[in-house]
């Protein structure tokens, strides 16, 4: 349940730079930080997590149907977002909204999702290259590959210039490694040498399973056996995640092909506010995490760098403005028209849909106050 | 009027070749379909002439062919895939119906998906398991989907072409048994949209409904009727989904009698659909009701039993002697 030799951390525990022969050659990617990029890393954490909290709420109050909560899992989210370029395609599995909202997407699109709105919420294509959440698990993996194939035959990656190569990074689970899908993504991955970066986040429970069922060795070696190099990292670092990110990352775009990252957190709450994790985990076991909690271990960090109260009071009262405007417009929010049942199941006319809504209207037109 | 007489395997690889030379997008993916030309030789020549980048040999894994052509179509990309045999798609079955068949609908209409899956079907060929099976369908079924089957080379020429333009997911089967019987392709016009369904033989007494592999056995049971002295309409459906039930409901109140026929199970199948949809439309113009003539109820059996499985001139035959005894 903690970390092994070979976990990359760049950020102690203490909040002090680990300086030793693995991370010199990751310590590059912080020096070239400003100050100004190091507090947005807290920036994003905190605000996110308060947003979090208040999103799990509101289903609590029966604003929303469920909520997903991403608490725990900020360091690992936050540090590969920033990692990725502007140009660089994100493929989400559905727990990502801290990296959602660096390329972004407004917090309420997800809401939206889970208060039954819609299924998607943003097109990509506005939104920073930022794809849809898929639930079906591992799914993403395979189109986040087959996209990585079609930027190599666009010959848009590899150029030489890490400004405008692309890459594609994929975000998935310790639960979704078991799924057939990402197992078929690694090896599409190897034999096509797609410029992509998958990214695990292992969170140790896929709802009640721990992962130890779904593996009998560390995630970070299962890329070994397709052909793919594989890091682990201290997913609670945001410096190990975000410099070990753009590392594999620029890699990837320079035509060294897929790499692997797994980033050991831990899901702090629930799978779903649907879940009970008191009747399947330990004590023990969250305390470990509470004491490796990400944003405590980066404040101590801004601290000694020469941030001040005022700072971190600032971002506390950013998360709860945010979290107040976000509650404020959730409830605000209203039905979606009856008529997208139909629009957008097809490209193109397709007689089944025009008949049907027809219908539907002609039905509803007969009750009083009828909603087509 | 330029006419070549073509077998339909040699018409698809034709068509394939049209639209890969007429949009660079346009790339085909699956086992076996570089050098070899796959295991029918549907696309012989053709990785020769594009090149690794158009015709891509995959690993032997259809999810991965199917859920990586979903990224190369979000790329803008135009995919044609092949899966192997009709009884191998299941291993994409999630990726067809979960992602390829939602995510424009989940997209609200910002994302097309013009993925094209081309699929050999059908029995009459001696094969083992999961190589005879008729699995459209699970496809039909499915919303976000178009599914079709040519039944001859001139339609599989101009379907494969048109199922590439589709800015939606198209399933295409291919009656394998009619890979080989060669047929004259009109290359210069198609003469039917995609979706339309199509007269083949003309009569007045019984209407027969098929697709795919079942049209040229609809045809036979019509010439031997003729010849006993029955008039019988043949329908090409084309299209299962979604399906063009004008010139079928135009024929049924004509003839009073419809037979549909496939070779996939009966039970909840195509047939099923038809024979509830012409009821609700055309309940006064029938004199009989809509009879089914389809696969039994159970696995394909082995080939040596196939021909006993599959319905052919006779078992129609019988179908359209019970529609007339009403």
């Amino acid at each position: 349940m903690s970390y092994t030799a070979a976990t990359v951390q760049l950020l102690s525990p203490e909040g002090t730079l680990v300086e030793n022969d693995v991370t010199a050659q990751y310590l590059p990617w912080i020096q070239k930080l400003s100050d100004n990029q190091l507090k947005e890393f807290h920036r994003q954490m905190a605000v996110m997590r308060k947003i979090d909290i208040d999103a799990a709420n509101l289903q609590r109050q029966g604003q929303l149907a469920m909520w997903i909560p991403s608490l725990g899992q900020e360091a690992a989210q936050v540090g590969s977002g920033f990692a990725a370029r502007p140009q660089d395609h994100i493929f989400p599995s559905y727990r990502e909204h801290v990296v959602a909202r660096i390329r972004g997407v407004d917090p309420i699109r997800i809401i939206e999702i889970l208060r039954g709105l819609t299924h998607g919420g943003w097109d990509p294509k506005q939104h920073n290259n930022f794809h849809l959440y898929t639930l079906v698990l591992g799914s993403q993996t395979l189109h986040a590959t087959g996209y990585a194939m079609g930027i190599q035959l666009d010959g848009a990656t590899a150029t030489g210039n890490p400004e405008t190569d692309e890459a594609v990074m994929v975000y998935f689970g310790d639960g979704a490694t078991s799924q057939g899908d990402v197992s078929e993504s690694l090896v599409f991955a190897a034999s096509y040498n797609t410029p992509q970066v998958f990214f695990l986040q292992n969170n140790h429970w896929a709802i009640s399973v721990p992962v130890s069922r779904q593996s009998r060795t560390p995630l970070y070696l299962r890329p070994g056996g397709f052909g793919i190099p594989g890091v682990q990292i201290d997913g609670n670092d945001v410096l190990a995640s975000y410099a070990v990110t753009s590392d594999n990352l620029d890699k990837a775009r320079s035509g060294k092909g897929p790499q692997f990252i797994e980033a050991l957190t831990y899901r702090m709450g629930a799978h779903t506010t649907s879940d009970d994790p008191t009747k399947y985990r330990q004590n023990e076991e969250l305390d470990f995490w509470t004491k490796h909690d990400a944003i405590e271990r980066y404040e101590r960090f801004l601290r000694a760098k020469g941030a001040d109260d005022a700072f971190f009071a600032d971002v506390k009262q950013e998360g709860e403005d945010l979290a107040s405007d976000i509650r404020a417009r959730t409830i605000a929010l209203g039905s979606p028209p009856v008529s997208s049942i139909f629009t957008n199941v097809y490209s193109e006319p397709h007689p089944l849909m025009d008949e049907q809504w027809a219908w539907l209207q002609q039905y509803e037109a007969a009750f009083e106050g009828g909603v087509a | 009027m330029s006419i070549e007489n073509l077998s339909m395997a040699k018409a698809i690889n034709n068509g394939l070749r049209k639209a890969m030379t007429d949009n660079d997008k346009v790339i085909l993916m699956g086992e076996d379909i570089g050098p070899l030309g796959g295991v029918f030789r549907v696309t012989e020549g053709l990785h020769a002439d594009f090149g690794d980048q158009r015709v891509l040999d995959t690993p032997l894994a259809e999810s991965g062919i199917v859920g990586t052509a979903i990224g190369l179509a979000m790329r803008g990309y135009r995919p044609v895939c092949e899966i192997q045999f009709d009884g191998f798609i299941f291993p994409a079955f999630d990726q067809i119906t979960t992602q390829l068949a939602k995510l424009t609908s989940r997209h609200e209409g910002s994302l097309s998906l013009p993925v094209v899956i081309r699929v050999p079907f059908g029995g009459h060929i001696g094969a083992v398991e999961h190589h005879q099976e008729s699995p459209e369908a699970y496809f039909a079924h499915t919303p976000g989907l178009r599914v079709v089957s040519p039944s001859n080379p001139h339609d599989a020429y101009w379907m494969i072409q048109e199922s590439i333009q589709s800015n939606d997911p198209v399933l295409f089967f291919e009656p394998k048994s009619r890979y080989w019987p060669k047929g004259d392709v009109e290359t210069s016009e198609s003469g039917f949209p995609l979706h339309a369904t199509r007269v083949v033989r003309e009569g007045s007494e019984v209407t027969l409904v098929g697709y795919g592999p079942m049209v040229s056995m609809l045809l036979q049971a019509a010439e031997i009727a003729a010849e006993e002295g029955t008039s019988i309409e043949v329908i090409d459906l084309r299209s299962i989904s979604p399906i063009d039930y004008e010139p079928i409901l135009a024929s049924v109140r004509k003839t009073g009698r419809l037979v549909v026929a496939h070779e996939a199970p009966g039970f909840v199948s195509v047939g099923s659909e038809i024979a509830a949809t012409v009821t609700e439309r055309a309940f006064y113009s029938l004199e009989a009701p809509v009879l089914r003539v389809a696969g039994f109820d159970t696995p394909f059996p082995p080939a040596k039993l196939e021909t006993t499985y599959l319905p052919d001139a006779d078992r129609i035959l019988e179908a359209v002697d019970r529609a007339l005894a009403y």
